[in-house]
């Protein structure tokens, strides 16, 4: 039997990591590994994380390593940044921490075109704290605290964040939206986003749609199927900006 | 790093202007900041002079993430600091909790403004509670509070000093009226004055190779499990009551025969001390007690002040509605002198305030 592959920026004493089954973080985090390898930035790279599932990635990483509050993890890794730039700083949020909490310090950082990456997974709900409605609940899904159905009467549409931060940003700046679904483009999508900063461009975001069974309470199929048809319908895929040349949309 | 100042010189310049100096003078590389009255001139200067000497400054989007570029500047080994006041103070709790809980070398002005709420723009006593005991934690924290723009000076360096000694966040407590006004003070270099100028070093982004020389850092403010948390406090606790004895300041006068003390803090200590001078003339014996740490709070010399005068009265004189006094009293407990208060929250506090106070109790 072939042992999977296992990025060496990974750090092995915290594996196997703590998502649940299903859960789409270990592929965001595999493929940001993988690009950190690639980049051969292991040492330089700074990862912070959010308050909410992404927590569990606090030792994911043989990286140096910080974790923050809820929706807090943009300043902080702006204020690494811009105390010592040769670092490369990767902040790790879900759509909770990055697009509700903490969204006064991702637009604000967007237009400041802070030179920091930032990774933020979507999985349509508050998974950590048992399943909440979030920015970017579908119109109809159910939540706890949408039980009835999201109701965009009451709570509006789902946020569409690389959509507003590309209106935000100079064409220095890198936005994207990726899926677990299409792993080579995940990863070469983070390896956009990484480069960016290296290169010293500007902001680097990228949006990754991901999965969470526990909450959906789905099997696999159902998993898949509301990824793929439900999210992937209502949230384009592909490089909204890049200063790379053309993207794939 | 360049020095700043060459040879210790007299100058008349506001508070605010002394801690953008000092702060440059004990070798402040970073400033995040976000405007409100009274700490705006803090920044004024600083982005002033920051530039001429290589240090940093970035305005940002509100309190909250000031604190935390803070936590992220002085995690990657950077002297960073902030400033702020009243409703910002309120919302930098977050942070400075973050600080308490990773034990990070966070230094922060806060100059008092009126409250509750937006209150006034003017002066308050009113953010003792909040900065020695803000945030969901509990209270580890080092806060010193001046009276004179010398002070200001003096403990700004020393604030850097004492939150990278100790890697307690440590606080100046000022006020609107320290801020603002202009008082003679002398400036000068703390290596002129004999002071080591303590040196940052990173938690994060080290020298060397992970898994060749050297390990991964990670960091985390949060446990799994309630015995890990208690493991952590208890920790804390016992390191920062080790540490009381050598960071506790504070300042007695006329206490040896008094048979009444005034207690006060920061800038009414200036007129309690008038007060005594005067009272003191009219041959009323009042003593002078100010902790200048109100974090940790100097409560075992002000026991001793209390046992050696026999005073039966103490007087609390503050600008705040009791934060001082609840403050002693906790400290204090089992004490059996009277207390007796003067509160002003939000307004300032002279001299015959306090003097028509102590013949009206005597």
């Amino acid at each position: 039997m072939i042992a999977p592959a296992t990025p060496k920026s990974w750090y092995l004493p915290s594996k196997p990591h703590k998502f649940c089954p299903g859960c789409g973080h270990g592929i965001v985090l595999k493929a940001l590994g993988e690009a950190i390898d690639e980049l051969e930035i292991q040492d330089k790279t700074i990862f912070g994380c959010d308050i909410g599932c992404s927590l569990l990635a606090w030792d994911f990483f043989a990286c140096d390593s910080t974790q923050t509050h809820h929706g807090r993890t943009t300043p902080v890794m702006v204020g690494i940044k811009r105390s010592r730039p040769e670092l490369v700083c990767v902040g790790y949020m879900g759509d909770g921490g990055g697009y509700s909490i903490g969204s006064q310090h991702l637009l604000n950082a967007a237009v400041r075109n802070e030179k920091v990456t930032l990774i933020l997974v979507n999985n349509t709900n508050y998974g950590m704290t048992g399943g909440q409605m979030a920015p970017t609940t579908l119109p109809g899904q159910k939540t706890e605290t949408s039980p009835y159905g999201r109701d965009p009467e009451l709570t509006g549409y789902p946020t569409r964040g690389p959509e507003f931060i590309a209106e935000l940003t100079p064409d220095s700046a890198y936005v994207a939206r990726a899926t677990v679904s299409k792993y080579k483009q995940l990863r070469r999508f983070m390896r956009n986003a990484l480069r960016n900063q290296i290169e010293g461009n500007g902001f680097s975001f990228i949006e990754v749609l991901s999965t969470c069974p526990t909450n959906w309470r789905t099997n696999a199929q159902q998993t898949w199927a509301f990824l793929e048809e439900e999210m992937e319908t209502y949230f384009n895929v592909g490089e909204l900006k890049s200063p790379f040349g053309k993207g794939d949309k | 790093m360049e020095k700043v100042i060459e040879k210790s010189k007299k100058a008349f310049i506001t508070g605010n202007e002394a801690v953008a100096w000092a702060s440059l003078a004990a070798g402040a590389e970073i400033m995040f900041g976000y405007p409100i009255t009274p700490q705006n001139e803090i920044m004024h200067y600083w982005t002033r002079l920051a530039p001429k000497y290589g240090r940093g400054f970035l305005q940002t989007e509100d309190e909250i993430s000031a604190g935390f570029t803070v936590c992220g500047a002085v995690q990657s080994g950077r002297k960073a600091f902030t400033a702020t006041a009243g409703p910002g103070n309120v919302l930098m709790q977050e942070p400075f909790g973050m600080a308490e809980a990773m034990r990070l070398p966070l230094f922060a002005v806060i100059q008092q403004r009126g409250g509750p709420s937006s209150g006034t723009v003017v002066y308050s006593q009113q953010e003792v509670t909040l900065t020695t005991y803000g945030g969901n934690g509990e209270g580890h924290r080092i806060v010193y509070s001046t009276a004179t723009h010398q002070e200001i000076y003096d403990y700004t360096i020393k604030g850097f000093n004492t939150a990278w000694k100790y890697r307690f966040p440590t606080f100046l407590l000022g006020d609107g009226y320290q801020a603002k006004m202009r008082e003679p003070l002398e400036i000068y270099d703390p290596a002129e004055r004999g002071m080591d100028i303590i040196k940052p070093y990173p938690l994060i982004g080290l020298e060397g190779h992970i898994g060749e020389n050297r390990d991964p850092q990670h960091l985390c403010n949060i446990y799994s499990l309630e015995e890990e948390l208690y493991e952590v406090v208890m920790k804390f606790a016992a390191e920062y009551e080790a540490i009381t004895p050598e960071v506790v300041e504070y300042q007695e006068r006329e206490c040896e025969d008094a048979d009444l003390i005034i207690l006060s803090h920061g800038i009414v200590s200036r007129a309690a001390d008038d007060a005594v001078k005067a009272l003191r003339a009219q041959g009323i014996k009042a003593g002078y007690f100010r902790p200048i740490t109100l974090r940790p709070f100097p409560q075992k010399a002000l026991r001793e002040a209390i046992a050696r005068s026999g005073a039966k009265k103490l007087l609390v004189a503050e600008s705040a509605y009791g934060q001082l006094e609840r403050l002693t009293r906790q400290e204090i407990y089992g004490e059996t002198i009277a207390i007796e208060t003067l509160f002003m929250p939000g307004v300032g506090i002279v001299d015959y305030d306090i003097i028509n106070k102590v013949k009206s109790i005597l």
